[in-house]
């Protein structure tokens, strides 16, 4: 195996200043290899949210060094976050996030459009990502034409079609029934299987165990000693 | 990233929500329509007074009474004088001397009825002065004046109004139930301004005065020189004469005003610049709500999109092709709201408006057109700039 695809040491976030100041990273170290398959879990205001939305360049740390896939990304500005976003990470999001009047095919597309991936092989890429999460013949269905499960299986269309190196997600069945959400974490696991790596954050347990591995969040630090 | 993807996203923009875009292209377009309307209405007015003015010819003065300080005694314009300013000796840069009596009459043929506004007694030489030629029939001569014979000339408007749809020559009408016969028609001069040049009817000075307005004053002298450049030197002589006339002495007011058709065009188009001005502050206020409006409508368009803009930053669009989106949506509709804007102003142009036919003026197209497309693209894309500024998760929990 050679470097691992996240490394994180020290990791800090502070919101506000002062007194009112909120310290939802302490000194944060987590490292996740490369096909490694993660649960994160913890209490609300834990910290994991915010420590997921930084491993996706979504947000950024107030101190402490974040390498992604070898790369330390305080280096990087505003435009290269956004490559980086683009080209390493698939987000999927607990409330799905998906662009409202706009087809299924055009959604998943999106990353590639700011790619600047041409449009027939764009084509051929979304619908291979829409065939793999089973939906496929619903390419030409808008958002509100959707299910919550199926909208979170394009959500996860749009996170896979750049062949990112990491998919993360965010409480990915938090806002599903327990079928839909069969079908998700069937679907990240078959991802997984296939040699992606996957980090995502779980109230349930029984959404855990199809990890490989679980790490708890307390009070803005990894807890140890706990086994997987 | 190129730009027709930006530009895609835009029609998808604009398309999506179909009502909202409709509105904001209505906003514009009714600013843009407004402007350009009113000003021609008040550039198409300001244009009528000055064709009728000049169509009465540079070598007429207009003689009218003023009413002089209480105490002095003030005479009134009499026949006489007009007689006395026709005097080829005392006044030898003077043509003619047309007295006028001017009264308003209701005229009736068979069962209709109509308001004259200005019915006018005077002598043949007045139709000379004033430019006005005949287009049916013939006008009444200085015979007719000497026998004071009922006979009128009618304009326009008048004969339209009284026979729709026969020959008005040779008929009788009832002016103030007192018979007349009309003898000819006018050729029509048009509307000047806020008054209408062909609600009227000439007939013999003796005959107005003895059927309508009786024997008093006149309502002016209308007098001709004989040349335009020999304006001044007439005005002169008919200043002489009437002070002589009326005693006014060196220093006081004089109970009469000389005024040539110079003086009378720059005291109208005072009053239509002013009509104008006023119009165009009417087409501003409107051109500025309609801004509002439009603000209103791109800051919601952003603030609710502000999630979606989060969403596109999230899968790695940069700054740039976000703001491009945007700004080319704030431009499309901008852009269609303006055409149509100018495209009804031209199409509002074409009717005649209270009266008045509107004139476009080129520089306030292009004014309004360049001021609702500028509010249009900085209230769609300053808003759009911001929020593609924040860091991705803050637009993304923005609600």
């Amino acid at each position: 195996m050679n470097a691992p695809v996240i490394e994180v040491r020290d990791l800090r976030k502070t919101y506000g200043t002062g007194d009112t100041a909120v310290h939802a990273l302490r000194g944060l170290d987590l490292t996740v290899a490369r096909g490694d398959y993660l649960a994160i879990m913890g209490a609300s205001g834990s910290g994991k949210s915010t420590l997921l939305n930084i491993l996706g360049c979504l947000d950024i740390p107030s101190s402490g060094r974040y390498l992604l896939d070898g790369i330390d990304t305080a280096e990087f500005g505003e435009a290269q976050l956004g490559i980086l976003r683009n080209r390493k990470i698939g987000f999927v999001f607990q409330s799905f996030n998906l662009i409202p009047r706009t087809s299924a095919l055009a959604n998943v597309e999106l990353p590639l459009v700011y790619a600047g991936v041409r449009r027939a092989e764009r084509r051929e890429r979304a619908m291979a990502a829409l065939r793999l999460v089973g939906l496929d013949d619903r390419a030409h269905h808008r958002p509100n034409e959707l299910s919550g499960g199926q909208q979170q299986r394009v959500a996860i269309a749009r996170a896979l079609v750049t062949a990112p190196a990491i998919v993360l997600a965010d409480e990915p069945t938090g806002n599903l029934d327990t079928r839909s959400s069969q079908d998700v974490m069937g679907i990240l696991d078959r991802l997984n299987a296939s040699g992606r790596t996957v980090v995502l954050i779980t109230h349930e347990d029984d959404v855990a165990a199809h990890a490989d591995r679980v790490v708890r969040v307390v009070d803005g630090r990894v807890a140890q000693g706990v086994p997987a | 990233m190129r730009c027709t993807e930006v530009l895609a996203f835009a029609v998808r923009g604009v398309t999506a929500n179909k009502l909202r875009s409709a509105l904001t292209t209505l906003g514009i377009m009714i600013g843009v329509a407004s402007v350009i309307l009113l000003i021609a209405v008040g550039n198409g007015a300001s244009q009528s007074v000055q064709q009728s003015i000049a169509g009465l010819g540079t070598n007429v003065l207009t003689i009218s009474p003023q009413r002089a300080q209480p105490g002095s005694s003030a005479k009134e314009l009499t026949t006489a004088d007009a007689r006395a300013l026709a005097d080829p000796v005392e006044a030898p840069a003077v043509r003619s001397a047309s007295p006028v009596a001017s009264t308003s009459a209701t005229a009736a043929h068979a069962d209709v009825s109509y308001s004259i506004s200005q019915f006018i007694g005077t002598d043949p030489a007045y139709f000379s002065t004033t430019n006005s030629a005949v287009a049916q029939g013939a006008l009444f001569t200085a015979d007719d004046l000497a026998q004071g014979r009922k006979v009128v000339v009618i304009g326009a408007t008048v004969a339209t109004q009284l026979f729709p749809s026969t020959s008005p020559v040779g008929e009788s009408i009832l002016v103030n139930n007192i018979p007349f016969t009309v003898v000819g028609v006018l050729a029509g001069k048009g509307s000047s301004g806020l008054q209408d040049a062909d609600d009227t009817a000439v007939a013999p000075l003796s005959t107005v005065q003895n059927a309508l307005t009786g024997y008093g004053s006149l309502s002016q002298i209308v007098v001709q020189a004989t040349s335009a450049d020999t304006i001044s030197t007439a005005q002169a002589q008919v200043t002489t004469i009437l002070d002589g006339r009326h005693k006014v002495g060196f220093g006081q007011t004089a109970d009469y005003r000389v005024l040539s058709q110079e003086q009378l065009l720059t005291a109208r188009t005072a009053t239509t610049d002013t009509f104008t001005v006023l119009l165009a502050s009417v087409a501003a206020i409107s051109l500025l709500v309609g801004g509002i409006g439009v603000t209103n409508i791109m800051l919601v368009t952003v603030t609710e999109r502000i999630r979606e803009i989060g969403i596109r930053k999230a899968v790695g669009a940069r700054r740039g092709a976000i703001l491009g989106q945007f700004l080319l949506e704030a431009t499309m509709l901008s852009l269609f709201g303006g055409l149509l804007g100018v495209a009804a102003g031209f199409l509002g142009a074409r009717f005649t408006i209270a009266g008045i036919t509107p004139v476009i003026v080129p520089s306030s197209v292009l004014l309004a057109f360049a001021v609702s497309a500028l509010i249009g693209l900085f209230f769609g894309s300053y808003p759009a700039s911001r929020a593609a500024r924040l860091r991705p998760i803050e637009a993304l929990r923005h609600e």
